[in-house]
């Protein structure tokens, strides 16, 4: 449960991180490409994938 | 670009993304809570929970139905394991027509439909499965979750480096953690997979179980197809029915269960407890790597171009042509295989036979088709309909 619990943290830390990224970007090609790779953290995160 | 007009891009971006997470999600979230239902047949006589074998797993995913089908006269238990692989719809289909069909005479029967209940709520992740498959009843269709090898990662995550099988330690592959077909004899303190082969184990136990019949599936690039695997207990068992089936309906082989493979089946439940184990496997092209199309016609109707052109290259262990395997065409072999082990270990155990009626054979089935042996929830009380 503890390593479950680490990491759903962990695919949280990364879903901020890609979001950061977006923020920070100024290509919106690499913008598109961090909320593609965010989906599947947020399904995770949402539990349903 | 001016920052407002870079943030109004992002947000745009951002939003496309989350209406894409949004759609997705809630696909796989009707997916995983496709109320599946089983109108309980006359021979039913209670449903049990698994977690009466095991309380650890009340309210888990895999707190399964345990359809408990007795007869007037007391005989022999057996229990039925459908939907250990679910994505193997064959022997999920064949426990249902048990449950919504048989009548048991003489002993008892255990019937599960989905034996690890986690893995028919997710498909094979890069696999491309359809999400569901109907199968055409005279009174519309009923629809079926697809399902997956192995258990949701929703309900076990993560996996480990290398799965270290309990007890023997031997090292399989990490996925595998998460195979019911691996897991065996269970673990009380384990996973959600090794817990409920291990709830199933104390099933057996305290049901006394006579015999394990475990319903699979297999691609035809795997050698182990069209046969029985058998625990040593139950070679003549297998063999006898074998025969018999191979003589009056189709031909079926048999094989012994590897001593030295563990966490299956046909292995461990013969091993520590005084069932006799067995494995029941039918072709499925659905599963072979060099099938084409991955969706619900190739489920149900088992035909593929590729596969069958690996034939013809010689690359199969189970003959296959424009004909396919249907699905009426495997869940009829299976029903046909229990009936006539059934029949064989009744006469050699007459203090402990199960005398059950009312189960289609091969032919039966492949002329009328699983359809019609599913009935309307509609049409009957709802305190004899349970969901899967």
């Amino acid at each position: 449960m503890f390593i479950t619990i680490l990491y759903y943290l962990l695919a949280a830390y990364v879903a901020f991180l890609m979001i950061w990224n977006i923020i920070k970007s100024k290509k919106w090609q690499e913008e598109v490409l961090y909320v593609i790779v965010l989906i599947p953290f947020l399904l995770r995160l949402l539990r349903l994938k | 670009m001016n920052r407002g007009k870079e943030m109004l891009r992002k947000i745009l971006i951002l939003a496309l993304g989350l209406a894409l997470a949004f759609f997705s999600g809630l696909s796989f979230y009707r997916s995983r809570h496709l109320k599946e239902p089983v109108v309980l047949g006359p021979g039913v006589t209670q449903v049990k929970k698994l977690s009466e074998y095991f309380p650890p797993l009340r309210g888990s995913t895999n707190d399964e139905n345990v359809y408990v089908l007795e007869g007037a006269k007391t005989g022999g238990s057996i229990l039925i394991l459908g939907g250990s692989h679910p994505e193997e719809p064959g022997g999920r289909l064949t426990t249902w027509i048990l449950a919504e069909n048989a009548a048991v005479e003489r002993g008892r029967l255990f019937v599960l439909n989905s034996a690890n209940r986690s893995g028919t709520t997710v498909t094979r992740l890069g696999g491309a499965y359809p999400a569901d498959y109907t199968i055409p009843t005279p009174w519309g269709g009923q629809k079926f979750r697809t399902g997956d090898r192995w258990s949701n990662p929703l309900d076990q995550w993560p996996d480990p480096e290398v799965y270290i099988h309990y007890p023997t330690r031997q090292e399989l592959a990490y996925v595998d953690i998460r195979n019911l077909n691996r897991d065996w004899p269970g673990r009380p303190n384990g996973t959600l997979t090794e817990k409920t082969c291990y709830a199933l184990t104390q099933l057996i136990k305290k049901e006394k179980v006579d015999i394990v019949i475990d319903l699979h599936e297999a691609e035809l690039q795997y050698p182990v197809i069209s046969v029985i695997v058998a625990h040593q207990k139950g070679q003549d068992l297998a063999a006898m029915a074998s025969m018999i089936v191979s003589s009056e309906e189709f031909k079926l082989g048999i094989e012994n269960s590897p001593k030295e493979l563990r966490g299956l089946s046909h292995r461990e439940i013969g091993d520590n407890t005084d069932a006799i184990s067995l494995l029941f496997e039918t072709p499925e092209p659905f599963l072979d790597a060099t099938r084409g199309r991955t969706d619900a016609r190739l489920l149900l109707e088992g035909k593929d171009e590729f596969v069958v052109k690996a034939g013809r290259h010689g690359l199969l262990f189970e003959k296959i042509d424009e004909k396919g395997w249907p699905i009426d065409v495997r869940v009829g072999r299976h029903c046909s295989t229990i009936i006539q082990v059934l029949d064989v270990w009744s006469q050699d155990h007459a203090d402990k036979a199960v005398i059950m009626k009312n189960v289609p054979k091969y032919a039966e089935v492949i002329q009328k088709g699983i359809g019609a042996f599913l009935h309307d929830p509609a049409k009957v009380d709802p305190k004899r309909i349970y969901y899967e």
